[in-house]
């Protein structure tokens, strides 16, 4: 489930690095300030773990295949959703950097989508609910089953999303949803029985280790989330209404290709598994007309239109936002980075 | 001088779940002594050792480091001059190089950059790691990472060392160049271990635990030369004191403290 | 997923070479700027990709890293990408190129540039970890205004993982030492076992925060020291910056074939 930097385009990169780094920074104060002081050891031992978890494979009961934990959900069982989100953001950077399972710029996707529905959605609206009156196995069962299956289709429609926004496969949003989501059904429900096992063997014998340190005193509103959010939501304004004056000259390679194509005619396939699928996609497919796909190859026709300015395109206008809430962060990084720089400059 | 000591008086400690580690537990450990604790499994010894730096507090009793009375509220003063190192240097090396390890120690005493690293490079001398220095602890052996685990302790200056079966895992050369490094302190000493032929080498004074219990408290020569003694407290003479006779199997059933 | 032959990344990262010396910030940031040019190329560009491939073939050289071990990886991450790139030769099949009796659809060409650019991101990163120490990394994020409680999360976790993972391989094998016939794996066993790794994760946490304590912590961790960049790091980034916009936007390869073809 790990996305990959060749299929992303730098917008949606760069715009899930935004969301998953206001993330980190909102997490780190709620741990600096709520957390205990045997909070960050055991954050850093639980990551390790999480490694080594995914070590101890099992067969999946009826198909013999092998499968392992993900993890997510334990973490958010053990440490409550703040540290295990820092503690699944740190495994997920160590797992591209040390073993090379995704990208850098696919870094950003990867640790929202395994990191955030389960963290924040599963946890405390689904899990947490069924379990607070009565923990006992068969509740926890329950809960650890129906959060992880919610955590991981969300996560798998997140990289089907953002594999489609990207436009760099041709595979439609309906085509990739129905081959990522059974398939995470199935993976969801292993995970929630591992992690529900898992939990009522430790509650068995050691249950002081499931008191996660700390962080149980809720605090209202907070003002970084706030900024992080008006910032995000101020970004994805801009673009919006920017891109609607962006206007759409081909890029150079496709200008030429045009011109040595010409106006030939495009001949489809009538068989095979490309026609097959082209079809099956076209059925599957939810908004056909959506320009999700900012590079379409090179129409005879587009080098005859003229395209009125301002362009308004909601295929356009979704990568524009996406693009500008990118070029936003990195300004903000950079400005971050160099503020940073003058002062340790000054300190000399 | 007169005021690096460690006195128990009638320590007892109990576990949360209501288990008793330690009852009645007197003694006194003065300025430059080197003494060994020696126990079988499960006789307390480590216990012990956690409660003289106060990461677990008595259950009964008084415990006193000089002028200071083990409360929650002196127990980080405590540890500026009780060093403790424990039986496992993967638990004690944290931190991602040799150097900050060693370092980390001083940092928190509030020392100035230039002084924690004077500092950590000769604690590194002293146990012969400086040519570790910038290495992380998974790449080390396991003798190594117990040196540079008494290093990152030495390098905070205690007054009183105190150690967990530190030759637990070495091989004969390094557990050699161990007991040579012990011999070599001029700080008061508490050596928690089996290794009996070690605190034969290091110490003078020796405590022996039974059941949680002080059995003897003696010179080293005495007690760990006194078979009878030693046996009666699940122990045995030192290795080098054995003749053979002590190597045949015992009679009965065997079993596991 | 996981290899056993974890590591071997991690210890080329202890050499040393003009790479090795140069400051963590730099390489992540050039690092980071090359995966976001490269992924910025449009669908179906081939031959602005090409040229490309000096950053990685130089990093490599400079750094005195072996080839092997990185197209190892390369090759082992890619089912994902080769699996859904694969699909678009299917899906799309207009025309691009002719070769005489041989035509080329579109399919083709933007799988080819999804392969193009996966091994030029998936090689950099590799470098970047092979050239700059993981703690190295951590404190240049803790340089440029990462919490902190991040950074030390990250140290931790590096610093742990190569422990618990020897641990987890023992209990693996001890486990397949005693299952036969494909039972002892199941569900309910490894459920066990995962209880066990993760009662004494909590333990040694324990036994960790002690030794802590032992010397000196008291909740504030240690913060990341600062260093100026030097010389070679700034003439690093320049240079870096430069080549970037050249190979984004100046089409080399056609400029190099045209230059050719003058000459002959």
């Amino acid at each position: 489930m790990h996305m990959s930097d060749a299929l992303l385009s730098p917008a949606v990169g760069g715009a899930m690095w935004a969301g998953t780094l206001g993330t980190i920074a909102y997490c780190s104060k709620k741990v600096r300030t709520e957390a205990d002081d045997q909070v960050p050891p055991l954050m850093g031992v639980t990551g390790a773990f999480v490694f080594a978890a995914q070590m101890i494979n099992f067969t999946i009961p009826g198909t013999g295949s092998s499968g392992h934990l993900a993890g997510g959900m334990l973490l958010a069982i053990l440490l409550g959703p703040h540290a295990a989100f820092l503690v699944m953001a740190s495994v997920l950077i160590i797992q591209a950097l040390l073993f090379a399972d995704g990208g850098l710029l696919a870094l950003g996707c990867n640790i929202w989508n395994l990191g955030m529905y389960a963290c924040f959605i599963a946890y405390p609206l689904i899990y947490a609910p069924l379990v607070r009156r009565h923990r006992t196995p068969g509740r926890i069962l329950l809960a650890s089953l129906a959060s992880a299956i919610v955590a991981l289709q969300l996560g798998a429609f997140s990289v089907v999303l953002e594999t489609v926004v990207s436009g760099r496969s041709d595979i439609s949003l309906g085509l990739f949803a129905l081959l990522m989501q059974p398939i995470h059904l199935a993976i969801g429900a292993v995970e929630g029985v591992i992690t529900a096992g898992v939990v009522n063997y430790v509650r068995k014998l050691q249950p002081e280790a499931l008191v996660h340190t700390g962080m149980t005193r809720r605090v209202p509103g907070g003002r970084l989330k706030t900024l992080t959010l008006a910032f995000l939501f101020l970004a994805l304004v801009t673009g919006g209404v920017f891109s609607w004056f962006a206007s759409a000259n081909p890029d150079g390679l496709e200008w030429a290709l045009q011109r040595i194509t010409g106006a030939a005619e495009i001949p489809e396939h009538t068989t095979g598994i490309g026609a097959t699928l082209r079809a099956l996609q076209a059925k599957l497919a939810i908004l056909p007309d959506y320009t999700f796909k900012p590079d379409a190859p090179p129409k005879a026709e587009a080098s005859r239109e003229s395209l009125a300015w301002p362009h308004v395109d909601v295929g356009t206008t979704v990568a524009g936002m996406v693009g500008v809430a990118m070029m936003i962060t990195l300004m903000f990084v950079v400005g971050v980075g160099i503020r940073a720089l003058r002062k340790r400059a000054a300190r000399g | 001088m007169s005021h690096h000591f460690i006195e128990f008086a009638d320590v007892a400690f109990r576990y949360p779940d209501g288990t008793p580690a330690l009852q009645g537990v007197s003694f006194r450990v003065t300025h430059g002594e080197s003494v060994g604790i020696v126990g079988a499994n499960g006789a307390g010894k480590s216990t012990l050792v956690l409660q003289m730096n106060g990461c677990l507090l008595p259950s009964a009793g008084r415990i006193r480091i000089g002028d200071l009375e083990m409360t929650p509220g002196t127990r980080q003063e405590i540890r500026k001059k009780v060093g403790v190192v424990f039986q496992n240097p993967d638990d004690q090396l944290f931190m991602p190089r040799v150097f900050d390890d060693v370092a980390f120690g001083p940092i928190n005493l509030g020392m100035a950059p230039e002084r924690v690293a004077e500092r950590v490079r000769s604690a590194l001398a002293t146990v012969g790691c400086a040519h570790l220095e910038q290495k992380p602890p998974h790449h080390l052996s396991g003798g190594q990472k117990r040196a540079v685990a008494i290093a990152a302790v030495l390098a905070m200056a205690p007054d009183i060392l105190v150690m967990d079966e530190p030759s637990a895992d070495l091989d004969p050369r390094s557990r050699r160049q161990l007991i040579g490094l012990l011999q070599s302190f001029r700080h008061s000493k508490i050596i928690a271990s089996h290794d009996l032929d070690l605190i034969l080498d290091v110490c003078d004074r020796c405590l022996v635990l039974r059941d949680g219990r002080l059995a003897a408290d003696g010179s080293a020569a005495d007690i760990l030369t006194d078979q009878r003694l030693l046996e009666a407290n699940h122990l045995e003479l030192p290795l080098s004191l054995q003749t053979g006779r002590e190597r045949r199997p015992r009679a009965g059933a065997p079993s596991f403290s | 997923m996981h290899r056993f032959d974890l590591g071997a990344l991690d210890r080329l990262a202890y050499g040393d070479s003009p790479l090795h010396r140069l400051d963590p910030r730099t390489k992540v940031l050039v690092t980071a700027a090359f995966v976001v040019t490269v992924v910025s190329f449009p669908k179906y560009e081939i031959a602005g990709l090409i040229p490309c491939f000096l950053v990685p073939v130089l990093a490599l050289l400079l750094g005195g890293i072996p080839a092997a071990p990185i197209l190892k990886r390369i090759l082992g991450a890619s089912v994902f990408v080769i699996c859904v790139g694969a699909l678009n030769p299917l899906l799309d099949t207009e025309v691009l190129h002719r070769f005489g009796s041989v035509s080329i659809s579109a399919g083709w060409v933007s799988f080819g540039s999804i392969l193009l650019k996966y091994v030029l991101t998936m090689s950099v990163l590799l470098l970047l970890v092979a050239t700059t120490s993981f703690p190295g990394i951590a404190r240049a994020l803790g340089r440029v205004g990462v919490p902190a409680v991040f950074v030390n999360q990250l140290v931790f976790l590096y610093r742990f993982l190569f422990v618990l993972l020897a641990e987890a391989q023992r209990m693996v094998l001890a486990r397949d030492l005693r299952a036969f016939d494909g039972r002892g794996r199941g569900l309910r066993v490894t459920a066990q076992l995962l209880g066990t790794l993760c009662m004494r994760t909590v333990e040694r946490a324990q036994r960790i925060y002690q030794a802590m304590c032992s010397r000196g912590f008291s909740g504030r961790l240690p913060s990341v020291g600062s260093a100026r960049l030097r010389m070679a790091d700034w003439a690093c980034l320049s240079l870096m910056a430069l080549l970037l916009i050249l190979l984004r936007n100046y089409d080399l390869v056609g400029a190099v074939g045209q230059h050719l073809v003058q000459i002959f």
